[in-house]
């Protein structure tokens, strides 16, 4: 069994429909990536299964629905998001963010534990903790929020275009860390980008969005070879 | 000199005053980003509860943390059941619903206890400290005292636990909260509930020297709401400050000033706060809030 | 022209019929009380022009009316001025006092403009009291009522009524020309994104501080007709309250709505009737209830409300549908 499972997911905003019934799914340990342009429905694809939009369809993680959960909730089975624009709390020092990413969690103790795992990952944010989140580069912002996802400890991790607005070394260095944590750790990733070249040299499976509906899946490698793809996505 | 030390000394006690009921004022702002016109109402309603449990023969202090506890729970729900339909709403319906939980709270408290004015009593001794020439109440000291700790426990709270930082974080970036597990809407009620207690405070120390009636916070709300904007809305300890500064201008220019006396007082404290927030918009001590074009 | 239009103007000319018949159907006190709600609804206009369109925020309307109020019955006391003459001169005297206050107001936003405004409003009582030569300190001044000019066969409270009536309607009528022009949409770009209007050309710091006395203006005309209505005029009529109640007259009544202004004004002069006559004991408890119930249910005001219902009626009538 699948660690997430998504049969004819649909989703819209007021009366435009975003989603037209996708199928995806994600291994326990995998790494899934969905492709897509501008519009796509990629965000969508990634709001829904925390339970920010209006949904219907079946979502299944771990073999338990999640229509109908608060948001709060789904994060409190073990699904970690890093928002589209990381979610960083501006006016928070760096610390005070991963603390929060450990909120869900009941475990007492759990945190200086955690916070050293993600100052491991991340040394640059074990120097900045007492900085003000929002004095961060974006690069910076962007291993936070990667780093508040790990605090949860999650089983499953959505990445909302990590690669957006960041340097080619940057990205880099964070898809490096994402392979990292999905080895040691066994979380599952889906990772949600533009940048396709990367996104299937980091993933095992892939699917393609175009305007709401998966157009083709298959191992990334598949993916990669395929000539559609390839000029469209790929650019060689 | 003496007359000015003097002078100081009720200002600052004064000031305590409106500094514990603006901190009210700046918890639910920075918490949920509303300005609760119904603060001094809520703080007047607790302390007629304190006044009832106290004539029933509780001991003072078994009253007052009785008290807080009902003020926290009453702000709690207040926010459940009254503020959250409106939650989304333009803010100035929320101002409006403020308005009226602030006539009701007022009319009901007229109407169970009536409006002649009632004694309250202190915690504190009556027998006043004297230092050198300077003579201070002991029930000003205390609320000043009282008014120190309530803002240390807040800082505490906001500082170093988890649910603190947790309403601190709603406030901010709600959306992002939500992905941390946070419930939001529950972080908005314990801001109220917490401003509530904080209120609750300021009106048990506030009664012994005001008298108790249903109009007692009237005035001290607006000096309330000049401090918290003097210390800028967005700063706990500026409000303290504000509320501190208010009482003390207050007192020496009614003192000193002798075409003004008592009547201008008010006119004249409100002057200076206008001045002090057109040289400086977001007030001694807020952050100024960067926009972003 | 579409659906929603032609109704707004059917209503528009039945409210006006039944405007002039009501002093004839009506007893005097019930004629006076609609008279005040005329001039509420000339104050709460004002305020709406600044608070509605131009989004800055005014806790302290209630001073520029008791500034309107004491100019004319100052002016009417000390040197017998017809009181015709009062009521402009109350507006103007408003018009240069809130531009005046309007510019200092620039430097500050949202609820900090709130708390300035609100400060005006607890400092003009207090300061009416201290030149008391000139104001007759906390009693006040006692005017005498006007009587209707020889060759109309009205009441006093008729009079009264019909000429604030014929106040409001020029009032209306200038606000509605200057708010649908070229002047309206500079003041509602300033509320909707200042950085964008001045981007654009728009002078904002001008516009605000004019939006401001004009407004103020508006409310000082208001204080004006109700100084000679009622033919008193004393400090503590002034209070802070009767900013709040102009405030919550623009929210009842909608926000940014010119008509707005008549339903907040109607609800600020009778459902505090309404209260006391449901509970003796606790009528401001009714008061807030109904108040907070309203907000519920209405979160636009009335207008706002009315305004979708006008928009279903014109689409069910077959109308072009016109724009919400």
């Amino acid at each position: 069994m699948a660690l997430l499972e998504v049969e004819g997911l649909e989703a819209q905003y007021g009366w435009t429909k975003v989603l037209h019934g996708i199928r995806f799914e994600v291994e326990d340990g995998g790494i899934t990536t969905i492709l897509g342009a501008n519009g796509a429905g990629k965000t969508t694809t990634l709001r829904a299964v925390c339970g920010m939009v209006r949904t219907a369809g079946e979502i299944r993680f771990d073999g338990r629905r999640l229509a109908g959960r608060a948001t709060e909730d789904i994060v409190r089975l073990g699904i970690a998001h890093v928002p589209e624009g990381r979610g960083t709390f501006m006016q928070l020092t760096v610390e005070e963010n991963l603390r929060l990413g450990a909120y869900a969690r009941r475990e007492k103790g759990a945190l200086a534990g955690a916070l050293t795992r993600v100052y491991d990952y991340f040394p640059v944010l074990g120097e900045r903790r007492r900085q003000i989140a929002g004095s961060l580069s974006g690069g910076e912002q962007q291993m936070l929020a990667v780093g508040r996802a790990l605090m949860l400890r999650p089983r499953l991790l959505l990445l909302d275009e990590p690669s957006l607005g960041l340097a080619p070394l940057v990205v880099r260095e964070i898809f490096r860390i994402v392979r990292a944590i999905n080895r040691e750790e066994r979380v599952g990733v889906l990772l949600v980008e533009q940048n396709a070249a990367t996104a299937l040299d980091l993933a095992d499976h892939a699917y393609l969005l175009e305007t709401g509906r998966v157009v083709m899946s298959g191992p990334s490698a598949d993916l990669r070879r395929d000539d559609a793809i390839r000029r469209a996505y790929l650019g060689y | 000199m003496e007359i000015f030390l003097q002078q100081v000394v009720s200002g600052l006690a004064t000031g305590g005053i409106y500094g514990s009921l603006a901190l009210a004022l700046v918890m639910i702002y920075q918490a949920t980003d509303v300005v609760n016109y119904a603060q001094g109402e809520m703080a007047m309603f607790s302390t007629y509860l304190a006044w009832t449990m106290i004539n029933a023969g509780l001991p003072y202090w078994a009253a007052f943390v009785a008290t807080l506890a009902i003020a926290f729970v009453g702000g709690l729900v207040i926010e459940r059941v009254v503020i959250r339909p409106v939650e989304n709403a333009p803010i100035l319906t929320i101002v409006i619903v403020c308005i009226g939980l602030l006539v009701i709270l007022n009319s009901l408290a007229g109407w169970i206890y009536s409006y002649i004015q009632k004694p309250f009593p202190s915690p504190f001794p009556e027998t006043p400290i004297v230092i050198g020439t300077v003579v201070f109440g002991a029930h000003d000291l205390g609320a000043i005292g009282v008014t120190l700790v309530v803002l240390v426990f807040l800082y505490v709270f906001f500082r170093y636990t988890m649910l603190g930082l947790a309403m601190r974080a709603a406030a901010q970036n709600p959306s992002s909260s939500r992905l941390c597990g946070i419930r939001v809407g529950w972080m908005l009620a314990v801001g109220w509930g917490l401003a509530a207690l904080v209120g609750a405070v300021a009106g048990m120390m506030v009664a012994p020297i005001v008298f108790l009636d249903p109009n007692m916070m009237g005035g001290i709300l607006i000096y309330a709401f000049a401090s918290a904007t003097l210390g800028g809305f967005t700063s706990p300890g500026g409000a303290v400050l504000g509320g501190l500064i208010v009482g003390v201008v207050e007192n020496l220019v009614g003192t000193y000033v002798r075409f003004i006396g008592t009547e201008l007082k008010l006119t004249v404290a409100l002057t200076m706060i206008l001045v002090v927030l057109v040289v400086k918009p977001s007030g001694l001590f807020g952050r100024a809030v960067v926009h972003r074009v | 022209m579409t659906g929603a239009r032609a109704w707004e103007r059917a209503l528009v000319v039945a409210a006006l019929a039944l405007a002039c018949a009501l002093p004839f159907a009506l007893s005097g006190f019930r004629a006076f009380q609609f008279t005040q709600v005329g001039i509420y609804a000339i104050a709460l206009l004002g305020l709406n022009i600044l608070t509605g369109y131009n989004g800055q925020i005014s806790l302290g309307h209630g001073a520029f009316y008791a500034i309107g109020a004491y100019t004319t019955a100052i002016m009417l006391d000390k040197w017998n001025v017809p009181y015709g003459l009062t009521i402009p001169v109350a507006g103007l005297v408003c018009l240069v006092a809130g531009f005046l206050f309007g510019i200092p107001a620039l430097r500050l936003e949202g609820l900090y403009l709130a708390l300035a405004t609100f400060a005006l409003a607890l400092a003009v009582p207090q300061i009416l009291k201290y030149f008391e030569h000139w104001t007759g300190g906390s009693q006040g001044i006692v005017l005498s009522r006007p009587e209707a000019p020889a060759g109309l066969t009205l009441t006093p409270d008729q009079w009264l009524y019909f000429m604030t009536l014929g106040v409001l309607v020029v009032l209306f009528v200038l606000s509605a020309n200057l708010l649908r022009g070229r002047t309206g949409r500079a003041i509602v770009a300033i509320r909707d994104n200042p950085i964008a209007a001045q981007a654009m050309g728009v002078n904002t710091a001008l516009y605000k501080s004019l939006t401001f006395g004009v407004s103020a203006a508006y409310t000082g005309v208001a204080g004006a007709l109700s100084a000679v209505a009622v033919a008193f005029v004393a400090p503590d009529t002034f209070n802070v309250f009767l900013s709040i109640t102009l405030l919550v007259g623009i929210v009842v009544g909608g926000l940014a709505s010119i008509s707005g202004a008549i339903f907040g004004a109607l609800f600020i002069q009778f459902v505090p009737n309404w209260a006391q006559d449901i509970s003796k004991a606790a009528p401001w408890a009714i008061y807030g209830i109904f108040l907070i119930v309203f907000m519920y249910t209405m979160p636009r005001g009335i207008a706002g409300s009315l305004k979708l219902v006008l928009n279903r009626l014109a689409r069910a009538s077959g109308g072009a549908g016109g724009p919400v």
